[in-house]
C-alpha cells in the first residue's frame, strides 16, 4: 500500500514507538503518584515530553497541555475562553469557513448560549482576506480562530499577519496548527496566538494524543472537572505512552522536518506537474505555492471523488476525497452525506465537489510512490470518464 | 484484509461493470439524478416489438454503489419483458448486490427510478401516456401487498 494520506494520520516513527514501548509494559506508573519510583518515573517522562513538545513550537513547557486529540485541543481553547469569566460581555467570536468541524461545530453551539459567530470568507485559493478580518473585529470580539493550514486543500494562512491584527486589535487568537505541525515552521511567537492546537499523529507520533498551547494570562475553564492533572486545565489520568510519543515526535521533527520538508516539496512538485500535463480537465485546489510541503489536491471533471478513491485503492494507494459520498460511508442516513464545506468555500460547485481528491505525502514517501501514482492515474481517470454521462457532453 | 464497506459483489460490478456504455438507436432512454450527492444515472433500453427488453446499457456519475447499483440493475433486466421490468425494486438491486450501507441505498433506488423514466420515455416513444408505467407500478405494489 502507498499511504498518500497522511492529513488523516501519520506513520509513527520507529524511535517513536521504541519510547512508548516501556511506559505500556514496566512503566506503567502512575504520573499522579509521586511518592514511590514508579510513578515519579512517569512524571518525569511527561514532562520531559512537554519540553520537547514546547520547544517544537518555541513554548515554554509551561504553557503546553496534554489532551487527547485536535479536536478536544480545539475544544478547550474556544469553549475554556468562552465560558471563562473573566471574558464575561465578549459574546462574539470569528472563524473561517474552512475550519475542521471541530472549531466550527464548537463555535456555533456557543450560539445556543447568546454568541455570536462570523465565519470569514476565503479566496479560491483557500486563503482569509486580513481587510475582511480587520473589518470583522468589533467592540465584543472575544476570539479569533484560524488554522494554519488546511488538511483538505493544503492552503497555508497568512498567520503571523493574521496574529498581528489581533493582537493590535487586543482579541484573542486561537490557531489550529494540528495540520501544519511537524511539517512547516509553526511558533507561537512569530504567530502572536493566545491558543494553538497540534496533535501528534499529524507529525509521526500515536494517534489518541494532542496539546494545547496556552499563552500565559489567558484565562480558561476546564471542559471537565477531576484531580487537577495538567493544571487543572485536562483533569485524568494521563496516557503516558502515548504523551511519550507524542513528546519523542515532537523531538524528531525539531531536529529533522529542515531534512524532510524539501523532499516533499521535491515530490509535490513533480506529482502536481505530472497531473497537470494528464488532463485538461483536471482542477487543482488550493494555494498554488503556499501550501503544505506534500500535499496536492484536485478535482476531475466528469467524475465522482470516491469512485476516484475506489480505484485508487484497489491499485495500492490510499488518499481521500471531500465528495458527498465518500464523507461518511458509516453513516445511518443518505441525509447524512455532505460534499466538502472547504471546496464549497473555495467557490468550487457542490456537483463538482464530488470529484475531489487529495493526496498528502509524508517523510516516508519516496519518488517512485510518486511514479507510480503518476503511471495508474491515466487509466483510472480513462476508465471513469468512460463510465460518465457528462464526459461526452464535452 | 479488513473487509471494506462495499460487499464483493459491489466491488465486482464497480471493477468490472456489466453492460456500460450507450446505445445509439435506445428507443428508452432515462436520465435521473440524486441531489443528496450529485449522482446522476443514464440508462438505454432497445426495447423490440414484442416489449422485450434486447439491450440496455448505462452511464453513471457516482460512487462505487451507484455504479455496481446501475451495472446490477441492467443485468436483472436484459431480456425481460416491460411488465416484469417494472417488477424491479430498488431492494431486489441490493439483495443481489449482497447488500449495501445504509447511505448508499439511494444509489439503487436512482437505478429503480432510471428505470422507470426510461420506460416512461419508451412509451412516449410509441404515442402512449407515459403515466402508464406510474400506474403499473401501482398496480404491482398492490399485487405485492395483497
Amino acid at each position: 500500500m502507498i499511504y498518500m494520506d497522511n492529513v488523516a494520520g501519520t506513520k509513527p516513527d520507529k524511535r517513536v514507538v521504541e519510547k512508548m514501548l516501556p511506559f505500556i509494559e514496566e512503566k506503567y506508573g502512575n504520573p499522579s503518584a509521586h511518592f514511590y519510583p514508579l510513578g515519579r518515573e512517569s512524571f518525569e517522562a511527561i514532562e520531559e515530553a512537554r519540553e520537547h513538545v514546547a520547544s517544537l513550537i518555541n513554548a515554554k513547557s509551561d504553557n503546553i497541555v496534554f489532551t487527547s486529540c485536535g479536536t478536544e485541543s480545539n475544544n478547550l481553547a474556544i469553549k475554556g475562553v468562552a465560558f471563562n469569566s473573566e471574558y464575561e460581555g465578549k459574546k462574539h467570536i470569528i472563524i473561517s469557513e474552512i475550519e475542521h468541524y471541530s472549531v466550527q461545530n464548537t463555535a456555533l453551539k456557543l450560539t445556543n448560549l447568546g454568541f455570536e459567530v462570523t465565519k470569514l470568507k476565503v479566496d479560491e485559493t483557500g486563503l482569509v482576506s486580513l481587510e475582511d478580518l480587520r473589518n470583522a473585529i468589533r467592540e465584543d470580539t472575544l476570539l479569533v480562530s484560524i488554522m494554519h493550514a488546511n488538511p483538505e486543500i493544503g492552503t497555508i494562512q497568512d498567520i503571523e499577519k493574521i496574529g498581528e491584527i489581533c493582537k493590535e486589535k487586543g482579541v484573542l487568537f486561537h490557531v489550529d496548527a494540528v495540520a501544519s505541525c511537524g511539517h512547516v515552521e509553526v511558533d507561537v511567537e512569530k504567530f502572536k496566538c493566545d491558543l494553538l492546537s497540534i496533535a501528534s499523529q499529524n507529525f509521526y507520533g500515536p494517534k489518541g494524543v494532542a496539546a494545547l498551547f496556552i499563552r500565559d494570562g489567558v484565562k480558561l475553564t476546564p471542559l471537565f472537572d477531576g484531580g487537577f492533572q495538567e493544571r487543572g486545565y485536562r483533569s485524568g489520568s494521563e496516557n503516558v505512552p502515548a504523551i511519550v510519543g507524542m513528546g519523542e515526535a515532537a523531538r524528531i521533527a525539531k531536529e529533522e522536518m529542515h531534512i524532510y520538508a524539501p523532499k516533499m516539496i521535491q515530490l509535490r512538485k513533480k506529482l502536481w506537474d505530472g497531473l497537470a500535463k494528464m488532463f485538461d480537465f483536471l482542477h487543482f485546489t488550493g494555494h498554488p505555492e503556499q501550501r503544505l510541503p506534500g500535499h496536492v489536491s484536485f478535482w476531475i471533471e466528469y467524475i465522482e471523488g470516491e469512485s476516484l478513491l475506489l480505484s485508487y485503492s484497489l491499485k495500492g494507494v490510499a488518499a481521500a476525497s471531500g465528495s458527498a459520498c465518500s464523507s461518511n460511508i458509516l453513516a445511518e442516513d443518505e441525509d447524512e452525506l455532505e460534499a466538502s464545506h472547504v471546496l464549497t468555500a473555495v467557490g468550487v460547485p457542490n456537483d463538482i465537489c464530488a470529484g475531489s481528491l487529495t493526496f498528502s505525502m509524508s517523510k516516508y514517501n519516496e519518488e517512485k510512490d510518486v511514479d507510480y501514482v503518476l503511471e495508474i492515474t491515466p487509466a483510472i481517470v480513462n476508465r471513469l470518464c468512460e463510465m460518465s454521462p457528462y464526459y461526452n457532453k464535452k | 484484509m479488513a473487509k471494506g464497506p462495499y460487499s464483493e459483489k459491489v466491488m465486482d460490478h464497480f471493477m468490472n461493470p456489466r453492460n456500460m456504455g450507450e446505445i445509439e438507436d435506445a428507443n428508452a432512454v432515462g436520465e435521473v439524478g440524486n441531489p443528496a450527492c450529485g449522482d446522476v444515472m443514464k440508462l438505454y433500453m432497445k426495447i423490440n416489438d414484442e416489449g422485450i427488453v434486447e439491450d440496455v446499457k448505462f452511464k453513471t456519475f457516482g460512487c462505487g454503489a451507484a455504479i455496481a447499483s446501475s451495472s446490477m440493475a441492467t443485468e436483472l433486466i436484459k431480456g425481460k419483458r416491460v411488465e416484469d421490468v417494472l417488477r424491479l425494486t430498488n431492494e431486489a438491486i441490493v439483495e443481489a448486490l449482497d447488500g449495501l450501507p445504509p447511505a448508499k441505498i439511494h444509489c439503487s433506488v436512482m437505478a429503480e427510478e432510471a428505470i422507470e423514466a426510461a420506460l416512461k420515455d419508451y412509451y412516449q416513444r410509441i404515442g402512449k401516456d407515459p403515466k402508464i408505467v406510474d400506474e403499473m407500478k401501482e398496480k404491482i405494489k398492490t399485487e405485492i401487498a395483497s
